[in-house]
């Protein structure tokens, strides 16, 4: 398919709306926040417009460093997770009759309406000593005594996993309703069992769409500050954390803009060094 | 409601006991009075208590009518004020300031000296609830006060801890919940009076590093650095963290809801937080808010603020008609630990960052 290519000016005058709204409410905001980043501290007060590299010399340590990477490894982690639980799930979800889809997707989008606060202490709750998941396995005789299983870096995976799901199925289904029914049933006559056509066949065909959704999940995971609060030990917590910390407790603006747009920015990399790999594979 | 110190979101339970306590609550009605005083109190259960309970009562005595405004959290409230300020208005002409934001109002000039002379009742505050300009100006009047103390739950604790030194027992290992921020956990100062004779082992940077140094030997006690109250406030009555620290009216209020908790006065003293009240340089109605402020210093309304909001009265014991009941529900005769604020204006980047590495690393 090969669209006109745009030959006037009133050609380009679609562009004009979503590139007002991208103005508006990201590049403006986005731009504040880099000039802010520069301003300077002012300990005991608030800050004063400057031109200073004070706020990203103190985010070039060790420290902040090891924070960062373990954002990233987290939020990798997790789209990891949701993306392998989610995407077999939507895959026998798009099978269903249509009325059965209907109820689950609902179920779906009720669990979106849930913030994160009650997600976090639903899931405190379940990981809890005294009314936790354990006293069911001690009940059943499988462990000897109820243990606590939260703050921990698996507690904060499971419920960061678990609030990152219900978006990647919604993500994920459209492709999976659309896709060709014939390639699997051409796989199964080819000799294929079931788990192997979908391994082989399924997966390899919407590579570009498993990829655009880790993508998704993974800065979903990197903004996620309550959890990581709710759920994990001080080691647990992630840049969002500190950024958090700065801008509200510490009412120290600019050194919170100079964290959030290195965020931003080394997760723009990432992003475009992942598409740039899957577009070298797919041109292979 | 919010402390004013930590810009943390309040417990619903006492704001759950407070709509108990004026079930029939009356609405604010602007009396038709000759003058009007904008005083600004934190939102929440702090602006409905004192909407309920102690503003229509000045109004009544005073003929002065107060426009309530609800403060935002964190140093927002501050921020708004000096740069209205600069323009020559006063949002508020009163504010309650968390005792940090007061003393960066001062370091800007931002409130209107008080004359004490025209308050004859401040003359009954304990002497930390004045606050001063350096050069001995008034800058604000303590208005209300609480205490952090140290709470257990009494199933996993029958025995009561007696020291702040039970936080580093090793027999307590994963069993605490401490506040996540050094400015408003104040465990540098316990650490101080606890361990090196009192807070002002903080003064040199020697001293801090040497509180962090004894600090971080609590770690491995340390379940959960809280921020939100409510998740250390359920965790404490089920006993999943048996330990911690927390705020003593809020827990009295769970001990008397049947719940297994207690809240402990240490032998080194609970710690002392409170809100001051500050007149902005730009307000038109100064001898208003001397009226107000000397009203609220009265040990009848501090008594009253007590009894209906759970603070702690900022005027001395003997004035007060408290019963000892009533008195140890929101106080205690052991001398507290009174937070270095001055250390949060001076080095508040350093210890921030410090306190960090520390829990993080």
């Amino acid at each position: 398919m090969t669209a006109a290519r745009p030959q006037r000016l009133q050609d380009y005058a679609p562009l004009v709306f979503p590139a007002l709204m991208l103005t508006v409410f990201f590049v403006v905001p986005f731009g504040i926040m880099v000039a802010i980043s520069f301003f300077r501290r002012v300990q005991g007060a608030f800050y004063e417009p400057d031109f200073v590299f004070d706020n990203y010399a103190r985010f070039l340590s060790a420290f902040f460093g090891q924070v960062l990477g373990f954002s990233l490894v987290l939020a990798t982690l997790v789209a990891l997770v949701a993306v392998t639980i989610a995407f077999p799930f939507t895959f026998l979800l798009a099978r269903l009759p249509r009325r059965w889809q209907v109820v689950w997707l609902v179920a779906l989008l009720s669990i979106v309406s849930l913030s994160e606060v009650i997600v976090g202490f639903a899931w405190s709750t379940l990981f809890s000593r005294t009314a936790g998941v354990t006293n069911i396995l001690v009940a059943l005789g499988l462990m000897s005594e109820p243990m606590s299983l939260s703050p921990s870096f698996g507690a904060l995976l499971t419920g960061l996993s678990y609030h990152a799901f219900p978006y990647t199925v919604l993500v994920l289904y459209p492709a999976l309703a659309r896709l060709d029914p014939t390639l699997m049933e051409a796989a199964r006559t080819l000799g294929a069992s079931p788990p192997r056509a979908f391994l082989t066949v399924v997966v390899p065909a919407l590579r570009n769409t498993i990829l655009a959704t880790m993508i998704m999940v993974f800065v979903f995971a990197l903004g996620s500050y309550l959890l990581p609060q709710l759920l994990g030990r001080p080691s647990n917590w992630t840049l969002s954390v500190l950024i958090t910390d700065q801008a509200i407790y510490q009412s120290n603006l600019p050194f919170a803009a100079a964290m959030a747009v290195f965020l931003v920015l080394v997760s723009l990399a990432l992003v475009g060094l992942s598409l740039l790999v899957g577009r070298k594979e797919a041109a292979q | 409601m919010t402390r004013p110190n930590n810009g943390v979101s309040r417990r619903t339970i006492l704001a759950g006991g407070a709509a108990g306590l004026a079930a029939l609550g009356m609405p604010t009605i602007l009396r038709a009075a000759d003058k009007t005083l904008k005083v600004g109190v934190y939102g929440g259960f702090f602006k409905d208590s004192f909407d309920k309970h102690i503003f229509p009562e000045f109004t009544k005595a005073t003929g002065i009518a107060v426009e309530s405004i609800a403060e935002p959290t964190g140093e927002a409230w501050l921020v708004q004020l000096s740069q209205a300020a600069r323009a020559g208005v006063a949002p508020a002409d009163v504010s309650m300031m968390s005792q940090t934001a007061l003393l960066k109002g001062a370091a800007g000039e931002l409130w209107a000296p008080l004359d004490l002379a025209k308050m004859k009742n401040t003359a009954s505050l304990v002497e930390r609830f004045v606050n001063k300009y350096p050069d001995g100006r008034v800058a604000g009047i303590g208005a209300v006060s609480w205490y952090i103390t140290l709470v257990t739950n009494t199933k996993v604790f029958p025995e009561a801890p007696t020291s702040w030194a039970a936080l580093w027992d090793p027999a307590n290992k994963d069993k605490l919940g401490l506040l996540a921020l050094v400015s408003n956990s104040f465990l540098l100062e316990v650490t101080a009076a606890t361990f090196f004779g009192g807070t002002q082992a903080l003064d040199d940077e020697a001293g801090q590093l040497k509180a962090f140094e004894k600090l971080a030997e609590v770690k491995p006690n340390v379940k959960l650095w809280y921020r939100d109250e409510a998740q250390f406030e359920q965790a404490l009555k089920s006993g999943e963290i048996p330990m911690g620290q927390y705020y003593h009216d809020v827990t009295g209020l769970a001990a008397a809801d049947g719940h297994p908790v207690r809240s402990t006065f240490p032998k080194e003293g609970g710690i002392l937080d409170s809100g001051s009240w500050a007149v902005s340089r730009a307000s038109k109605a100064l001898d208003e808010a001397h009226v107000f402020i000397d009203y609220m210093c009265q040990p009848q309304i501090q008594a009253l603020m007590s009894r209906k909001v759970g603070t702690s009265p900022t005027v001395r014991r003997d004035l007060l008609d408290l019963t000892d009941a009533e008195f140890a529900a929101v106080s205690s005769d052991i001398p507290p630990i009174v937070p270095r604020y001055d250390l949060y204006l001076s080095r508040a980047d350093w210890l921030n960052q410090k306190w960090t590495e520390m829990i993080v690393g």
